[in-house]
C-alpha cells in the first residue's frame, strides 16, 4: 500500500506523519505520533474511548482515516491540561473518584469538554445523552455525571 | 487500498467508474470504517468526497433547502432553518448513533448504506425529498424513495455519487415528525419506525399526507393507503385507527431477536399514529 504524507495540527502544534491509506487517525495518534492517551476500546465507534475533536467537532478517532487529517485541527486528551495545571474536568474527575480502571476516562474527558464548550450548564439528562457514546464498565456513571456537573459549576464561576 | 480526496464531483465519478476493483465512497465514514475494520469490505479504492466544493453546505433553494452530501448530522441539527421547515427529518437524523457519530455521519451515507432501519430515510421519504446524483452520464435527480434496493443495496449505478439532498418548500400549515422504537433510549438500531408529513387546510383538516415506515420491510416503505386514511380528517380516533391498520397491512418485517414479526407490525402502526399526532400539532392543528 502506498504511504500518504499528511500535514496537520495536533493540540495547536503543527504535525506531520506518514500513514497507510487504511490506517485510522487513532492508530496514527498512538503509533506514529506517540499520543497514547486516546484508547482503542471497540474500534467500531461504539465505546468513545478514542474520542478526539477534528476541526472542533467531537468524533471517534477510530472512525476517521489518518489521511483525512490533512489540513485539519485535531485536539486530543494530551492537549487538555495547561502544562502542570489540570483542566477543571480532570481535577473534578480525580476529586469525585469518577474513574476506576481509567481506560474510558480520556475519551469521556474530551467529550465532556466539548459538551461544556457549547452548554456550560447541562442538566443530568443532557450530560447522560451527550455521553451515551462513552462506555464505562467500572463506575456506574453516577460519579462521572457528578464530576462533570461540579467541574461545570466551577468553570461557570470563574 | 488507495485513498483519493476528489476535488470535484466529476473527478469522484470518474475515479469510481474507472476503478476495475472494488471502490467505496467516504463521507462521514461511520459505516465504511466499521466495514473496513471487520474485513467485510476490502476496497481497492476509497474516494473521499468531503473536499468537493459545496458538498458541506446547506443552501436555501426555491423555498426549501439543498443539503450537501457531506453535511454531518450535528451540522444539520444546528441549522435552524432546516429544523424549522422539516423538524421530522432532522429528528430522524439526530437519532443516528452517539454524539461522536453525529459529528461525522451524514444523511446521504445513512441512505446509501441501504439499511431498512436507517433513521434518516423514512423522514426523507415522507418529505418527498430528492437527491442529486453525479455520474458518468452527467447529473440527474431522483426521489429518495427510489434509492434503496434492499438491505445493503442501492439503485445507484457504478460511478454514480449523490452530491446533495433537496428538501422542498412547504405551505404554511405543514409539518412532520419521526419516531422509532428501540429497546433502550440511545445508541441502537430501530426495530420499527415511522415518518409522517402533513399539510393542513384552513379548517385544520389534513389536505395532504405522506407516511413512511422503516425497519418493517426490505426497504423503507411509502404507505399510500395510510395517507389516504387520514386525508380529510382531523385525526379523529377512527382516522387514526385506519392509519394504523393501513400501516400494519403494509409491513413485511423480518423476525429476529430484536423484534418478532407481530411486534414490529403492531409497533409500526402505533408509531405512525403517534408521529401523525405530533406532526399535526406542529402543523398548527389542535385537538
Amino acid at each position: 500500500m502506498k504511504s500518504i504524507h499528511v500535514t496537520t495540527t495536533v493540540n495547536g502544534e503543527p504535525a506531520e506523519f506518514i500513514c497507510t491509506p487504511d490506517e485510522t487517525l487513532l492508530d496514527v495518534l498512538r503509533n506514529r505520533l506517540g499520543l497514547t492517551g486516546s484508547k482503542e476500546g471497540c474500534g467500531t465507534g461504539d465505546c468513545g474511548a478514542c474520542s478526539v475533536t477534528v476541526n472542533g467537532r467531537l468524533v471517534c478517532s477510530c472512525l476517521v482515516l489518518g489521511a483525512e487529517a490533512e489540513g485539519a485541527e485535531i485536539t486530543t486528551i494530551e492537549g487538555m491540561a495547561s502544562g502542570e495545571a489540570l483542566h477543571p474536568l480532570q481535577r473534578h474527575f480525580i476529586e469525585s473518584a469518577a474513574l476506576q480502571c481509567g481506560i474510558c476516562t480520556p475519551g469521556i474527558l474530551v467529550a465532556a469538554k466539548a459538551l461544556l464548550e457549547q452548554n456550560p450548564d447541562p442538566s443530568d439528562s443532557e450530560i447522560r445523552y451527550w455521553l451515551a457514546g462513552n462506555l464505562c464498565r467500572c463506575t456506574g456513571y453516577d460519579k462521572i455525571i457528578n464530576a462533570v456537573k461540579s467541574a461545570a459549576a466551577e468553570m461557570r464561576s470563574n | 487500498m488507495r485513498y483519493i480526496a476528489a476535488k470535484t464531483a466529476d473527478e469522484a465519478a470518474g475515479l469510481l467508474v474507472d476503478e476495475p476493483g472494488l471502490a467505496r465512497i467516504l463521507a462521514g465514514g461511520t459505516d465504511l470504517l466499521v466495514q473496513l475494520k471487520s474485513g467485510l469490505v476490502e476496497p481497492d479504492l476509497v474516494v473521499d468526497i468531503k473536499n468537493i466544493p459545496g458538498i458541506r453546505d446547506v443552501t436555501p433553494e426555491n423555498g426549501g433547502f439543498r443539503i450537501g452530501a457531506a453535511v454531518s448530522a450535528a451540522e444539520l441539527g444546528e441549522h435552524k432553518g432546516v429544523l424549522a421547515l422539516w423538524p421530522g427529518v432532522v429528528e430522524g437524523v439526530e437519532l443516528i448513533g452517539s454524539t461522536q457519530v453525529q459529528g461525522r455521519a451524514t444523511m446521504v451515507g445513512n441512505l446509501c448504506n441501504g439499511s431498512p432501519a436507517g433513521d434518516a430515510v423514512p423522514g426523507l421519504v415522507a418529505a418527498n425529498a430528492t437527491v442529486r446524483i453525479t455520474g458518468p452520464g452527467g447529473s440527474r435527480d431522483c426521489p429518495v424513495l427510489d434509492i434503496p434496493a434492499g438491505p445493503g443495496k442501492t439503485t445507484l449505478a457504478k460511478g454514480e455519487i449523490i452530491t446533495s439532498v433537496f428538501l422542498p418548500a412547504r405551505p404554511e400549515n405543514a409539518s412532520d415528525a419521526y419516531l422509532r422504537f428501540i429497546p433502550r433510549t440511545e445508541m441502537d438500531i430501530g426495530v420499527a419506525s415511522a415518518g409522517v408529513s402533513l399539510e393542513l387546510a384552513a379548517d385544520g383538516a389534513i389536505s395532504a399526507a405522506r407516511v413512511a415506515l422503516g425497519a418493517v420491510a426490505p426497504k423503507v416503505l411509502l404507505v399510500a393507503d395510510a395517507a389516504t386514511a387520514i386525508v380529510g380528517s382531523k385525526l379523529e380516533d377512527g382516522a387514526l385507527a385506519a392509519l394504523a391498520k393501513a400501516c400494519e397491512a403494509a409491513c413485511n418485517p423480518i423476525d429476529d431477536k430484536r423484534g418478532t414479526i407481530e411486534f414490529r407490525t403492531r409497533t409500526a402502526g402505533v408509531l405512525a399514529r403517534r408521529a401523525a399526532l405530533i406532526a399535526y400539532q406542529r402543523a398548527g392543528g389542535s385537538k
